[in-house]
């Protein structure tokens, strides 16, 4: 028996039987025992039957991304068994219900030690016990595999307990006992089992077990939404599409922070309700997905030639058109940067995991209202939907911007009526391109919007000689957004200076980046540095250029076909990136992967390595 | 605290409601005679003009917030709904009016339209009606009958035509009246019905386009017809003939589906002659009403006055603590 700090679990089962309460609970049980854990969900555009999975890896130390072959499969169905047998490690374990699976018919490694679990005897007994009917128990199975995966791995049983309390809370607490009458069963099965001690992924201590209540284990949907109450957002429309929806419902549920959550009859309404709230000076935000991100457009001009705020979040899936709805992938980024027709200012961000998605959110709300304009946020399918575990957010130095506002304290006098009426300049010619902001429902300020070109009133004008100052003020923004925006949240650099390889990314594939580079160092004695792009638009190009100037390989790692970010750098900069490790099948980079195609660049010097692992 | 707008002690005169922009429509277009019966439905009620936005789509008719002096806001093609609910639920004491064309409300707008009914959010869409596009050059709008050939048309319409009363009345509408643009007195206290209304109000505008709808010209809306052998005006009052629209207790079954029907019926009546008035009205929980029980918070603050930082040091105090603790470890 060897100790392990990294193991990756794996279950899965037709979608609607459990598979993610399962991974919720195993994730949580071993971040409660004091690891740090990544869970990757997967599922078809399905409501019943298809095969989901979900892998869970679990690490001494703080992980972002999964691996290849798993350690440990846990099932209690037979689909499972056939799909994903093969992926288990020479000397894995798999853990099956012997009554749907023969492990003699499956494509098992021969070191494969093989875990029979009497799922439907433990739920007899519970059954017996309790009175209530088998088939009502029968989601409990989900409880079992965890618990006996926990024996096997010798993690400690309370955990169990604590995280169902953590998930079973109120109403539903009634349910714990009930889920541990059947852990506790499984969990003795596998310790009387001789096979278990010769296990070789038993769950090395952590050597500093975090305090209890500094982590959160949570997926970036949840994070935003969070972000979305912390800065204030007071309408959030959107119309149900995968993944976005589910930050959507997240915030539906919480009403008692006062938030208006709107589901509209589509995205044109979902964006334009928005920017209409963003007029009346509420922040404002909507969240869609690639072809309600198109819908939405049209709006988003609208908001930019009126500098209305407004946030528009786009969880990018498998494209093109409905492409592959539930799979990740990032390739809505030239989208984003050229949707809409015409010129206006935008600002593009991209967060790289979870904790950056929750304090760029609250960013967010600020630069639109700082710089008037609406403001794009990419994040994706495998943010949204994977659970990372984080110290916990500090949140309590958060400062809003609502930049330059006139009239705040403007008074209705009813003996001067003339001066209510009076019409403000809400478009100002201005130097650094911020026009002092007004709203309606403010006595002597009344102005007008149109997405025609304006005057300074908003009044619709088509001569050159006020167009000319008008767009030239409006594009302004951008670069005084490029100042004022803090360099680390435009760009930032992590790892070795002077490396050999310096990856080149952006959005999601930080987290499988940032384990990669640890492990060349660790197991291969291989520096590479990572440059991760932070900001969009305004593009740091400054910034980019300087930190390209040392830069001996540099390669592009992206979920795409078409390399988005290696023709984003080269038209605002000039640089063309020669290697390139690009992933399209809908399945995000696994860290084994990434490990082995950089090796690969550094060894052969290939000049594009596509990725195509995972079911 | 949500405070509800108070109306002025001394009431504006509808010329001071009037922009300082020359209109750019054409001379004797219907559009100018709703605009000023908006201005004038403004005064008359001593709504505040810096509490009143005007919210307008595309077209010609989509011009009409420049022209008021009021805030407003020109919006795209189709969408004024979509925006116009958007600023009401940020800031549900502004007062809205929605305007535009028939094209940008009943076609390209057409799902805004039957959603706006269904959610009941109390403002007012004045419809101008001139059963063209207008600012396009004079393609057919959805309210053009089939077969009819207005001059810019090359062929007669192949399609049919919509109506705007019955649509209302099935998306949920709470209030649907029809006025006409040249009948001022009319179209202003139409207009005023639908402002006090508590919920989604349409009126739909009968509105000349003398430069392509060389059909339903302020001349046919003028001339007399025969009823029964006597000369009579084409254009009525439903009021005067009787009809009643409003439903008194709206929890009586049998009297919303009558005024329903009759709705129905009046507005699909084949006759020479023009009906204008309320054709249904009836009170019904608003959108707001429904969210305030939703969101208690918003019971006690508008979504732009409910708080969210420290105005001194404009640090965010929400306290995330609640929602966070479900996923702390
Ligand atoms: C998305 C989009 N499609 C088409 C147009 C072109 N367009 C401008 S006005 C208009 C029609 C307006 O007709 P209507 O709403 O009846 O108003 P009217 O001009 O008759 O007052 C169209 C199609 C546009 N502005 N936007
Ligand atoms: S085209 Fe018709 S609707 Fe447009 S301004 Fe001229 S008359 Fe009015």
């Amino acid at each position: 028996m060897n100790r392990t700090h990294d193991l990756c679990w794996m279950i899965g089962g037709p979608q609607g039987t459990g598979v993610d309460s399962s991974a919720t609970l195993f994730a949580r049980s071993c971040a409660v025992a004091g690891y740090w854990v990544y869970g990757r969900r997967e599922y078809h555009s399905n409501i019943k039957g298809e095969h989901s999975y979900f892998q869970v890896r679990v690490k001494t130390e703080p992980v972002y991304s999964h691996t290849d072959p798993v350690n440990l499969l846990a099932t209690f169905e037979n689909s499972t068994a056939q799909l994903h047998a093969f992926e288990i490690v020479d000397d894995g374990a798999f853990i099956y219900d012997p009554k749907v699976t023969d492990p003699a018919k499956l494509d098992l490694k021969p070191g494969v030690l093989l875990f029979p679990i009497p799922f439907d005897q433990i739920l007899e007994e519970i059954a017996q016990a309790t009175g209530k009917t088998q088939t009502s128990l029968s989601i409990i199975k989900n409880t079992i595999a965890v618990a006996a995966s926990m024996a096997l791995c010798q993690l400690d049983i309370s955990a169990i307990e604590e995280a169902l309390n953590g998930i079973f809370t109120g109403s539903k607490a009634k349910l714990v006992s009930l889920n541990m009458q059947a852990a506790t069963k499984a969990y003795e099965i596998m310790k009387n089992n001789p096979d278990t001690a010769k296990f070789n992924y038993v769950m090395e201590k952590p050597a500093t077990v975090p305090a209890k209540g500094s982590r959160y284990l949570l997926n970036a949907a949840v994070a935003t939404g969070l972000a979305k109450l912390k800065a204030g957002c007071r309408l959030q429309t959107y119309y149900s599409i995968t993944p976005a929806v589910d930050e959507c419902i997240y915030l539906e549920d919480l009403s008692e922070y006062g938030l208006p959550v709107v589901q509209c009859e589509d995205e044109i309404a979902a964006i334009n309700m928005a920017i209409g709230g963003g007029t009346t000076g509420v922040r404002a935000s909507t969240s869609t997905s690639g072809p309600g991100m198109d819908l939405m457009t049209e709006g988003l001009g609208w908001a930019g030639i009126n500098e209305v705020p407004v946030v528009m979040f786009n969880y990018m899936r498998g494209g093109p058109s409905t492409g592959l709805p539930t799979r990740h992938e990032q390739t809505d980024m030239l989208a984003c940067l050229f949707s809409g027709h015409g010129e206006y200012p935008k600002i593009v961000m991209c967060p790289g995991d979870a904790r950056e998605q929750f304090y760029d959110t609250f960013k967010a709300f600020n630069y639109a209202d700082r710089y008037q304009t609406p403001v794009t946020f990419i994040s994706d399918k495998l943010l949204a939907n994977n659970t990372v575990c984080f110290p916990k957010f500090d949140d309590s130095n958060m400062k809003v911007d609502l930049g330059v506002m006139a009239g705040k304290d403007a008074k209705f006098d009813e003996n001067n009526i003339e001066a209510a009426l009076q019409k403000f300049p809400r478009f100002k010619i201005t130097e650094d391109g911020i026009s002092p902001r007004a709203l309606p429902g403010m006595p002597g300020h009344i102005y007008w919007m149109t997405g025609d070109e304006h005057c300074e009133y908003g009044h619709i004008t088509e001569e050159p000689e006020i167009r000319i100052p008008m767009q030239e003020k409006r594009m302004k923004k951008l670069d005084l957004a490029a100042r004022e925006i803090l360099p680390e949240d435009q760009l930032v650099v992590h790892g070795p200076e002077n490396a050999p390889i310096t990856i080149v990314s952006w959005g999601s594939t930080k987290g499988v980046i940032l384990d990669t580079i640890k492990v060349l160092k660790e197991k291969h004695n291989l520096d590479v540095n990572f440059i991760q792009i932070r900001l969009l638009s305004p593009f740091p190009v400054d910034a980019f250029k300087k930190a390209m100037a040392n830069v001996k390989r540099a390669v592009v790692v992206e979920s795409s076909f078409g390399g988005q970010i290696t023709q984003l750098i080269t038209m605002r900069t000039g640089i063309q990136i020669e290697h390139e490790v690009l992933k399209w099948s809908g399945r995000p980079i696994s860290e084994t992967e990434l490990v082995a195609a950089i090796q690969e660049i550094n060894e052969k010097q290939s000049r594009k390595v596509v990725l195509s692992y995972g079911l | 605290m949500v405070s509800s707008p108070t109306p002025l002690k001394t009431p504006l005169k509808g010329s001071q409601l009037k922009s300082d922009i020359h209109s750019e429509w054409c001379p004797g277009c219907g559009d100018f005679g709703i605009t000023n019966s908006i201005q004038q439905a403004i005064a008359g009620l001593g709504m505040k003009p810096w509490e009143t936005f005007i919210v307008s789509g595309v077209g010609c008719s989509g011009k009409v917030p420049h022209y008021i002096h009021t805030y407003g806001m020109h919006t795209l093609h189709g969408r004024s709904l979509a925006f116009a609910q958007g600023a009401k639920l940020a800031n549900p004491n502004l007062h809205i009016i929605a305007a535009g064309g028939d094209g940008d409300g009943y076609g390209i707008g057409a799902g805004h339209f039957v959603h706006a009914g269904r959610r009941n959010m109390d403002m007012t869409y004045v419809v101008f009606n001139n059963e063209v596009y207008g600012l396009t050059k004079g393609q057919a709008s959805p309210t053009l009958a089939q077969g009819a050939q207005p001059k810019s048309l090359a062929l007669p319409n192949p399609t049919t035509a919509i109506n705007p009363v019955t649509l209302a009345l099935a998306c949920g509408y709470t209030f649907i009246a029809r006025s006409y643009a040249f009948d001022a007195k009319h179209l202003k206290e139409t207009i005023m019905k639908a402002i006090q209304h508590k919920g989604m109000a349409l009126i739909d505008v009968l509105q000349p386009c003398p430069t392509y709808n060389n059909i339903h010209t302020k001349d046919y809306f003028a001339e007399m017809v025969d009823v029964g052998g006597s000369q009579v005006p084409r254009v009525y009052y439903l009021e005067n003939e009787g009809y009643d629209g409003v439903v008194k207790n709206p929890n009586d079954i049998n009297e919303v589906n009558a005024k329903q029907a009759q709705c129905f019926e009046q507005a699909h009546k084949v006759e020479d002659r023009v009906a204008l008035g309320v054709y249904y009205q009836i009170e019904r929980p608003t959108f707001q009403d429904i969210l305030k029980k939703n969101i208690p918070l918003l019971n006690e603050f508008t979504p732009v006055e409910l708080p969210y930082y420290d105005p001194q040091t404009m640090i965010a105090n929400t306290d995330l603590s609640k929602a966070a603790a479900d996923f702390t470890i």
